[in-house]
């Protein structure tokens, strides 16, 4: 068996296991959308003045919270991932059975990924109901690529760092350090991409493509670097 | 069941510190050093024309910034040696680890420093810029390296793992500062920060921060050789506490 069909099996088990448990769409898509809320609590329904006049403070923010709120969702995902992992010690046993850390890293990434891009979309359609942000149809190609391209990178990054963390007592508490300092650039590049996509404080689209330039360096380093120290990190974690 | 009180274990390591001549001469230089630094960076350099007094911050702080960069380069060489080697040493660890704890506490030296520094000549303790973002960023993944290296296992399980994690929180550094730097561009610059440009440094005042670079260099080689030594000797306690262990349960085993 190579490794794309090895990374397809992990990548099904782990979304068959999220369809059964939901914790998905039961626990982490409330907990996005109770961040979104709070969000405008804290805020407040300001205005802010731009070139264009007045915009209400949510409207000009909305990007970046929608961001924000979806890298704090990446961290119980994250836990949530390795979890059903390292309970019953299933990463172990994969590794007992000789399967290839490559793969179960691949697998593992794109099954994150995928539950990444659902909790995305709810968080901008949450920031448009919410927040009165406007999609152009223009802005919407940008808007999937920038989608498509940091989610990739989050969930590489978030499997490297669960599985270095799986497995241990300490792991709720250490997994936001050691992530939230690395996606940082995921945040300004995705940010400022979907300010763009929705012209923003009068962002033009043309300033978007080149954060999509670094969001998919970042994809790639931990794509690449992910699947290369993945096997040494779980064998280090038993 | 009877409880016998061990007889307490004989071994090499129990009269013997982390000092040796070699680290007790380097200590005494630095002393010495931190002395011509107090001398030179309160004393004898001049006042600055622009920011007067206030200058006689950058003979800490652009030390602490040498050295927080250096102990840096020295985990990720070290962690990169573990990695890389056949041997795969428990002695570059314990360097990495070492390097990196001393380079946490020069970051937060650098960090205080700059604040200051920050306050009196740009009206701020901290500006948004590219360089300064990324230094606390940085700041905060060796915190989390260090985290790393406490989560338990045998010494070669730290090892590799802290090593690996090293070498990902050095090699994220040109990442994490290109984005914020692209990121700072589209933010006015402050325009106090213009004042931070090519100042030509006089004579004594280049003296003094060069007094203050040795000065704590020497502080960092010394601390690092003692922090090495105590972490060889933790491992070692470990090692012997598990092999008394054992031999004290199989005793009892071997008495009932």
């Amino acid at each position: 068996m190579n490794r794309w069909s090895i990374a397809r099996l992990v990548a099904a088990k782990d979304l068959r296991i999220e369809r059964r448990s939901k914790v998905l769409t039961n626990q982490v898509i409330p907990f996005a959308g109770v961040t979104m809320v709070i969000f405008a609590f804290a805020l407040d329904a300001k205005s802010a003045r731009t070139d264009d006049g007045f915009v209400p403070l949510l409207e000009l923010v909305a990007p970046g919270l929608v961001w924000l709120a979806a890298l704090f969702s990446l961290l119980l995902l994250v836990q949530r991932a390795f979890a059903i992992e390292a309970d019953d010690g299933a990463l172990d046993a994969l590794r007992v059975a000789g399967v290839d850390p490559v793969a179960i890293f691949w697998g593992k990434s794109a099954a994150l990924a995928v539950q990444l891009a659902v909790l995305d979309m709810v968080l901008l359609g949450a920031a448009v109901l919410l927040y009165g942000a406007d999609v152009p149809a223009g802005g919407l190609v940008l808007l999937v690529v920038t989608l498509v391209v940091a989610t990739c990178g989050l969930a590489c990054v978030g499997t490297l760092y669960g599985g270095l963390t799986a497995g241990f007592s300490g792991r709720e508490t250490l997994l936001p350090l050691l992530v939230l300092p690395v996606v940082a650039p995921v945040l300004i590049g995705a940010t400022r991409a979907v300010e763009s996509a929705l012209g923003t404080g009068g962002v033009a689209l043309s300033e978007g493509w080149p954060w999509i330039g670094l969001l998919t360096v970042f994809a790639i380093a931990f794509g690449v670097g992910g699947a290369l120290a993945f096997g040494p990190l779980i064998d280090e974690a038993t | 069941m009877t409880t016998t009180t061990p007889a307490p274990a004989t071994t090499p390591t129990r009269t013997r510190g982390t000092g040796t001549t070699a680290t007790r001469l380097l200590g005494i230089a630095t002393v010495v050093m931190l002395g011509w630094l107090v001398a030179f960076g309160l004393g004898f350099s001049p006042a600055d024309r622009d920011q007067d007094e206030a200058v006689r911050i950058m003979y800490v702080h652009v030390p602490t910034v040498w050295v927080a960069y250096v102990a840096l380069g020295v985990t990720a060489l070290c962690s990169a040696l573990y990695l890389f080697t056949k041997k795969h040493s428990l002695g570059f660890d314990r360097f990495a680890g070492a390097s990196a704890e001393i380079a946490v506490v020069f970051m937060a030296l650098t960090l205080v420093s700059g604040m200051l520094w920050g306050k009196i000549t740009w009206g701020v303790y901290w500006a948004w810029d590219a360089r300064l973002t990324s230094f606390a960023l940085l700041f905060i993944s060796t915190i989390g390296y260090l985290a790393v290296r406490s989560l338990g296992g045998s010494h070669q399980q730290r090892a590799k793992r802290s090593a690996i994690v090293g070498l990902l929180v050095v090699l994220e550094i040109p990442l994490v500062h290109w984005s914020v730097r692209l990121w700072n561009s589209l933010h006015q610059e402050p325009s106090v920060l213009d004042t931070d440009g090519d100042v030509s440094i006089e004579g004594l005042m280049l003296f003094s921060l060069f007094v203050g670079v040795i000065a704590f260099t020497l502080l960092y080689v010394w601390l690092l050789l003692h922090r090495t030594r105590s972490m060889a000797m933790a491992d070692l306690l470990d090692d012997v506490g598990l092999d008394q262990a054992l031999a004290d349960r199989r005793a009892e085993g071997a008495s009932s």
